[in-house]
C-alpha cells in the first residue's frame, strides 16, 4: 500500500465524517464536524508539496532534490486560523445555548429543554 | 523606491495601527478612541483618493512586500480596479462610522471601533493583494472582524444567526483552502500573475484538475457574494444584525464579486486551456435566479431590514448578470453598477435604522403604525433610497441598469438578461411601493403619535449623504462611465498586469 493511498484515504475519511457531522442539527456535532473538516484540509495542504521521504526541506547548494517548504508554511497559517475559528465557534455556540436554552442550530427549542440536561 | 511608492501599503497599515490604539484607549478615554477611529477613516479616504489619482496614469504598480521578488514573495498591486474599490470602501466606511457614532450604536459594546478598523484592514488588503493565499488571509481577517461586528449588541436572535453565519463561512474557508491547494499542487505558485502564465503551460493530464480548482475557487467567491443557491445565510444574518453594521456589510458581498472580476480574466482567461472562462456557463443562470429571488424577497419581506437584505441579494444578481458575459463592455457596466449598488444597499439599511428608532415598539416591521416624529423626513429618505435600489430615474441606479442593458445587447443571452433586469425591476418597484405606503402612509387606528421617539435630526445626515453621493454619481455619470471603461480595459489586458508584477520584481 503506497503512502499516497494512505494519506488520500485518510483525508477522504476525515472529510466524509466532517461533512456528515457539519450537517447535523446540534451545535456540538457541527463544531466537531468543522474540526474534522479542517484536519482534512490541513492534511491536504500538507500533501500538495508531494510526498517525499528523506529530503532536506530547504534549498541548499549542491542539493537537487528537496521537499517543498512552502506548503508547510501555508499549512501553518491555515492551522492558526482554523484554531482561532474553532475556539470562536465553540464560545458562540455555548453562548447561544445558554441564551436560548437549546443547542439546535436553527434555534428550535427541544421537547424536553433546559441547560445542563444531558441528552446523548 | 520613493515615499510615494510606499503609499500603496498605507490602506493596510493605517487600520492595523488604529485598531489596537482604539482598543487600548477605549475604556479610559472613550472620546479619544472615537476620534482616533474617525481620524483613521478620514486618513484612509485621503490615501484612497491619492492612490486613485496615482492610478489615473493607467500604469499598474506592484509593491513587493519585504522586497522579495514577485513570484516568491507577496505583492500588493495598485491598478484602477483596486484603487476604485479602495475609494468605495473608504467612503462607505466613513459614512457608516459617522452614523454609528451619531446614533451611539458604538457604545453598546467596547470593541466596535477596533473591530470596525480590522474589518477595513481586511477589505483594503483583499482589494490590494496580488497573491491568492494572501487574499485568503485577508478574507479571514475581514470575516473574523465581521463575526464580532455582526454580534455587536448581542441578543438571542443575533447569536443564533451568528452561529449559522460563522459555520457557513468556516466551511467556505475550508473550500477556499482546498482550491488553493489544488492550484499550488498543479502550478507551484500562488501569485495571480504567475498563475495565469503557468496554467497556460499545463499539460493535457492536468486539465480536469485545473477546471475543478477553478470551479471550487469560484464557488467560494459565490458563497461570499451570496449567489443562489449559496445565498441562504445572507437574509437571516443581515436582518438580525444592527442596521449600521449591515450597511457596512453591503460591501462584503461585493468583495466576492470583486474577487471574481479580478481572478477570472487574469487566471482563467483565454489562455487557460480547458479552464478558460470556466465559471461562465454556471454564473449566468445563478445570477438570474439570484436577481429573481432577491427582488421577490423584497416583495415578500415582513420587516425593513429583511427587505434591505433581499434588495442587496437582488443587486448582487443584477451585477452578476453583467459580469457573467465576460466581455470588456459588460464588465465596465458591472463596475458602475457595483459602486451604485453598494451605496444604495447601505442607504437602505441606514434609512431602516433611522425609521426603526423612531417607531418605538413597532420597530422595522412593515405594519401600519401611529404617526411618529420625523415621519416626512424619513419617508422622503426611504423614497429616495428605494428609487436608487430598484433603479428608477433620476438616481444612478437607472443609469447603471441602462448601461448594463446597452452593453449586454451584443452578448449571446441578451434576451434573458433584458427580461431579468426589467422584470425584477418591476417586482422591486411593487415591493417597495407596498412597504413604503404601509410604513409611511397608512396610520393605525389609535391615532396617538408614538411618544418618546423625539430623536435628533443629526441621525438623518448619514443616509442623506449616501443618497447625495448617488445623485452625484448620476450627475457625473459620464466621468464615472469613462473610469469604469478604462478599468475594464485594464482588467481585460492580463498580459499588462503580469508584465508589471513580474518585472517589478527584478528591479
Amino acid at each position: 500500500m503506497s503512502l499516497e493511498f494512505l494519506i488520500a484515504s485518510g483525508i477522504a475519511v476525515l472529510t466524509a465524517g466532517g461533512v456528515y457531522l457539519a450537517l447535523r442539527g446540534r451545535t456540538f456535532q457541527v463544531v466537531l464536524g468543522l474540526t474534522l473538516l479542517s484536519y482534512a484540509v490541513n492534511l491536504f495542504l500538507f500533501a500538495i508539496g508531494r510526498l517525499v521521504v528523506d529530503r532536506p526541506p530547504l534549498f541548499a547548494k549542491g542539493v537537487t532534490d528537496y521537499a517543498d517548504p512552502l506548503p508547510q508554511a501555508l499549512v501553518l497559517t491555515a492551522i492558526v486560523i482554523t484554531f482561532g475559528m474553532t475556539a470562536l465557534v465553540v464560545i458562540l455556540s455555548l453562548r447561544s445555548f445558554l441564551e436560548s436554552g437549546s443547542d439546535q442550530v436553527d434555534g428550535i427549542a427541544d421537547a424536553v429543554p433546559g441547560p445542563g440536561q444531558d441528552r446523548a | 523606491m520613493t515615499l510615494l511608492d510606499h503609499l500603496v501599503i498605507a490602506p493596510v497599515v493605517i487600520p492595523a495601527i488604529i485598531a489596537p490604539l482604539t482598543l487600548m484607549v477605549m475604556r479610559r478615554r472613550r472620546h479619544v478612541g472615537v476620534a482616533l477611529s474617525l481620524a483613521g477613516c478620514v486618513a484612509m479616504l485621503v490615501v484612497a483618493l491619492a492612490l486613485f489619482g496615482i492610478a489615473q496614469d493607467d500604469a499598474i504598480r506592484a509593491y513587493p512586500l519585504g522586497g522579495w521578488p514577485a513570484p516568491f514573495g507577496i505583492v500588493l498591486v495598485l491598478d484602477r480596479l483596486s484603487a476604485g474599490m479602495l475609494v468605495l470602501a473608504a467612503v462607505l466606511a466613513l459614512v457608516v462610522m459617522l452614523h454609528a457614532v451619531v446614533t451611539a450604536v458604538d457604545r453598546k459594546g467596547w470593541h466596535f471601533h477596533p473591530l470596525f478598523q480590522f474589518q477595513l484592514l481586511g477589505l483594503n488588503g483583499a482589494f490590494l493583494t496580488g497573491d491568492l493565499f494572501n487574499l485568503f488571509v485577508f478574507f479571514e481577517v475581514l470575516l473574523i472582524a465581521s463575526y464580532g461586528l455582526m454580534l455587536h449588541g448581542q441578543g438571542a436572535a443575533r447569536l443564533k444567526a451568528g452561529v449559522a453565519y460563522v459555520v457557513v463561512n468556516i466551511v467556505g474557508s475550508a473550500l477556499f483552502l482546498i482550491a488553493l491547494g489544488l492550484l499550488y499542487g498543479l502550478t507551484g505558485t500562488l501569485n495571480m500573475a504567475d498563475l495565469g502564465q503557468r496554467i497556460a503551460a499545463l499539460g493535457a493530464a492536468d486539465q480536469g484538475l485545473i477546471r475543478l480548482a477553478g470551479l471550487l475557487l469560484l464557488a467560494v467567491f459565490a458563497l461570499k457574494a451570496a449567489v443562489v443557491p449559496l445565498h441562504l445565510w445572507l437574509p437571516r444574518t443581515y436582518a438580525a444584525t444592527a442596521p449600521v453594521v449591515a450597511a457596512l456589510f453591503a460591501i462584503m458581498t461585493k468583495v466576492g464579486v470583486y474577487a471574481m472580476i479580478r481572478v477570472v480574466p487574469l487566471i482563467f482567461g483565454d489562455a487557460a486551456g480547458a479552464a478558460a472562462w470556466v465559471p461562465a456557463p454556471w454564473l449566468l443562470p445563478a445570477a438570474v435566479l439570484t436577481a429573481i429571488i432577491g427582488f421577490v424577497g423584497v416583495l415578500a419581506a415582513r420587516a425593513m431590514r429583511e427587505q434591505a437584505a433581499f434588495a442587496i441579494l437582488g443587486s448582487t444578481g443584477t451585477l452578476l448578470l453583467a459580469v457573467s458575459c465576460w466581455t470588456q463592455a459588460t464588465t465596465a457596466a458591472a463596475l458602475f453598477y457595483l459602486v451604485h449598488a453598494t451605496l444604495a444597499g447601505a442607504a437602505l439599511f441606514l434609512v431602516a435604522d433611522v425609521t426603526l428608532r423612531r417607531r418605538g415598539q413597532y420597530g422595522d416591521a412593515i405594519v401600519p403604525s401611529p404617526r411618529f416624529a420625523g415621519q416626512q423626513a424619513t419617508g422622503l429618505l426611504f423614497l429616495a433610497a428605494t428609487i436608487a435600489a430598484v433603479g428608477l430615474p433620476p438616481l444612478s441606479g437607472f443609469v447603471a441598469k441602462l448601461f448594463i442593458l446597452q452593453t449586454s445587447v451584443t452578448a449571446e443571452p441578451w434576451a434573458l438578461i433584458w427580461a431579468t433586469v426589467l422584470g425584477t425591476t418591476l417586482i422591486g418597484v411593487v415591493g417597495f411601493a407596498r412597504s413604503g405606503s404601509t410604513l409611511f402612509w397608512k396610520a393605525a387606528d389609535d391615532a396617538d403619535p408614538i411618544a418618546g421617539a423625539d430623536r435628533s435630526r443629526a441621525e438623518l445626515i448619514a443616509p442623506a449623504t449616501l443618497l447625495a453621493l448617488l445623485a452625484l454619481l448620476t450627475l457625473g455619470a459620464g466621468w464615472a462611465t469613462a473610469q469604469a471603461e478604462a478599468t475594464a480595459a485594464q482588467i481585460y489586458a492580463p498580459d499588462r498586469y503580469a508584465a508589471a508584477v513580474l518585472t517589478e520584481a527584478t528591479r
